[in-house]
């Protein structure tokens, strides 16, 4: 290695990562592999990230020039008409939600170890909590996690640790990223997860499998209301289903959706998550986004990540802190309720920002527009022929699954529909590959009418058009 | 000054135990209880579940650390104190009568033997 001034090449080339070679070389001796690349081999390629083709030495002025070259290639959802949902959903975010959350006292705020300097983090917090307690009827919400899949496979430890069993119940009509992240959960934990078969797009009703699979192993069964098909699940039903085998029934919902539909809470639920991109957090290729947990609060004990309470402080005055914070690592280490958990508190406060402005009459009247207009966009696609809805008989909210006719190619149809600056759905084959003729479509406040007749006509043409090149072909 | 009678028996993890017949009344001691300072939750284990001996049977929580709680004996649980739900404090204010934890169905009587008297467990605590 070359030495200029006793700097070497690795400090030259990165001169903010603190670690010098000779430090990297003696964490990986002790850890036990020869090189960084053998650390991370178990990470599948796909999803690592590329490195940036940046060339090197170039000015601010050039580097920003190509970066916004680069940037320009990106397709936003704002650009163009979207159906896309499965957990991420493109919804108006009222101004004040970033100038609130961009206030430097809440985007540079620290965790509010000290209550005596961190009044204002603690009540939005506290705040959060509270929203997130009223619209899913629940006793307790924690801060928020990292996102709603992390909060789901949190809940099943959560159960696991409440009941002392070690077998989770996935229904298959969960989202299949909040399955996944579960299932690397309880991978590490020696839990075993089991997922559960659906009955005409639903997991309970005549013929469900969860009747007969449910035994006194199982510590929770998690169930997605409405579904990932949109389809609103019976949770009374599957409560008592569950209940009467003593394990707990965790429920994940699009806090949007409870505007509308009954709070999980009062319809049997223990443990209620979900994702807090729909409300005030952009898509934002993704994330970041925050998870919302909340429970009943005999189970107060046993709920990971941080907890902000209400007291008053030594001159009378209310005043807000964390508490019970003996759940969690920084006192109880590895016993911790969570090791690998935290507040995205600013996701959180955007969500909390939202739920304030919206209200609950506001949330509500959301909520109905949504559910009014896929309602109304699902009704004129069946007119179609050979469209149908793929889970007919399910009641649903503002997302549903539509099967096209046999003729067509869900991929190619997507496509066509790409091309006209329509992004159409989710193929449902990518995770269900019996849905091989079914796209997922949600419609939000953002599809105005005038779009989801713009869409029907375009799915009306493609498919169409394809019928008659096949008769074309066939004469 | 902390009490610790002469007439209940301890371990080194900082439970006492009091035998009458074949059950065995378990709690922490005035030691622990001062040391943890003041308890806000005590865990604890289901009536009817057994217990080897030094197994975890509960966690305790005070306002400033938390703790596990390990069986001074092996036997199965025949009663736990369910004022301890409402009033943790008791530990702290009454650790032998009012603050005492579960009751035990002692499975080998010979155990009770191998326990510290009261004054080898001050002098365990003093060192």
């Amino acid at each position: 290695m070359t030495k200029i001034n006793n700097i070497d090449d690795q400090e030259l080339h990165f001169p903010y990562l603190p670690n010098t070679e000779a430090e990297r070389e003696e964490m990986l001796k002790t850890i036990g592999v020869k090189t960084f690349e053998e650390l991370i081999s178990h990470i599948p390629a796909n999803v690592r990230a590329k490195p940036l083709e940046i060339a090197e030495g170039l000015s601010e002025l050039e580097l920003s020039n190509q970066l916004q070259k680069l940037a320009a290639k990106n397709k936003p959802t704002s650009q163009q008409i979207s159906f896309l949902g499965g957990g991420s959903y493109r919804r108006f975010v009222p101004a004040v939600v970033p100038a609130i959350i961009s206030r430097s006292e809440f985007a540079t705020a620290y965790t509010p170890y000290q209550p005596e300097v961190s009044q204002g983090s603690l009540q939005a917090i506290y705040e959060f909590q509270t929203a997130i307690c009223l619209i899913t009827g629940m006793d307790v919400a924690n801060a928020s996690m990292y996102d709603g899949p992390t909060a789901c496979a949190e809940a099943a430890m959560m159960a696991v640790r409440l009941t002392e069993r070690k077998k989770v119940f996935i229904a298959a009509s969960v989202n299949p990223e909040h399955r996944m992240v579960t299932e690397t959960y309880a991978n590490s934990c020696a839990i075993e997860t089991v997922v559960v078969k659906n009955e005409n797009g639903v997991s309970c009703g005549p013929g469900s499998d969860l009747e007969s699979l449910l035994d006194s192993d199982v510590a929770c069964f998690v169930v997605q209301y409405p579904n990932f098909f949109g389809c609103v699940e019976a949770l009374e039903t599957l409560a008592q289903s569950v209940h009467a085998q003593g394990a707990l029934l965790v429920v994940i919902s699009d806090p949007v959706s409870l505007g509308l539909l009954k709070a999980p809470g009062d319809l049997g639920a223990d443990i209620v998550v979900g994702d807090a991109q729909s409300c005030g957090n952009f898509l934002s290729f993704g994330g970041p986004s925050a998870g919302y947990m909340a429970c009943r609060k005999e189970f107060i004990r046993q709920l990971p990540g941080r907890l902000a309470g209400m007291t008053v402080d030594n001159r009378g005055q209310r005043a807000f802190t964390l508490t019970l914070q003996t759940r969690e690592q920084h006192i109880r280490r590895a016993k911790a309720t969570s090791n690998i958990c935290t507040n995205q508190a600013l996701n959180a406060l955007a969500m909390l920002v939202y739920l304030t402005c919206m209200g609950p009459q506001g949330l509500r009247e959301l909520a109905n527009i949504s559910l009014q207009r896929a309602h109304y966009l699902a009704d004129k696609l069946v007119q179609i022929e050979g469209v149908s809805l793929t889970f007919a008989e399910q009641p649903f909210f503002n997302e549903f699954a539509l099967t096209l006719p046999k003729s067509a190619t869900v991929p190619e149809v997507l496509n066509q529909l790409k091309a006209q600056g329509i992004l159409g759905g989710i193929k449902l084959s990518t995770h269900y590959p019996q849905l091989s003729n079914s796209i997922l479509i949600a419609v939000t406040e953002m599809n105005a009418v005038e779009e989801l007749n713009t869409f029907v006509e375009a799915v009306e043409a493609t498919l169409s058009a394809k019928a008659v090149k096949k008769k074309v072909l066939t004469v | 000054m902390l009490s610790h009678p002469d007439e209940l028996k301890y371990v080194k993890s900082h439970e006492f135990v009091s035998v009458e017949g074949d059950i065995a009344t378990i709690g922490i001691t005035a030691f622990a209880a001062d040391q943890l300072g003041d308890v806000t939750f005590v865990e604890l284990p289901k009536v009817g579940s057994k217990f080897k001996t030094e197994q975890k049977f509960g966690v305790i929580e005070s306002v400033k650390s938390v703790s596990d709680l390990f069986m001074p004996l092996a036997g199965e649980i025949t009663a736990v104190n369910e004022a301890l739900n409402s009033e943790p404090e008791l530990v702290n204010l009454d650790p032998y009568k009012g603050g005492w934890m579960i009751k035990l169905k002692v499975e080998n009587a010979a155990e009770v033997a191998g326990l510290m008297s009261a004054d080898d467990y001050k002098k365990f605590i003093v060192d």
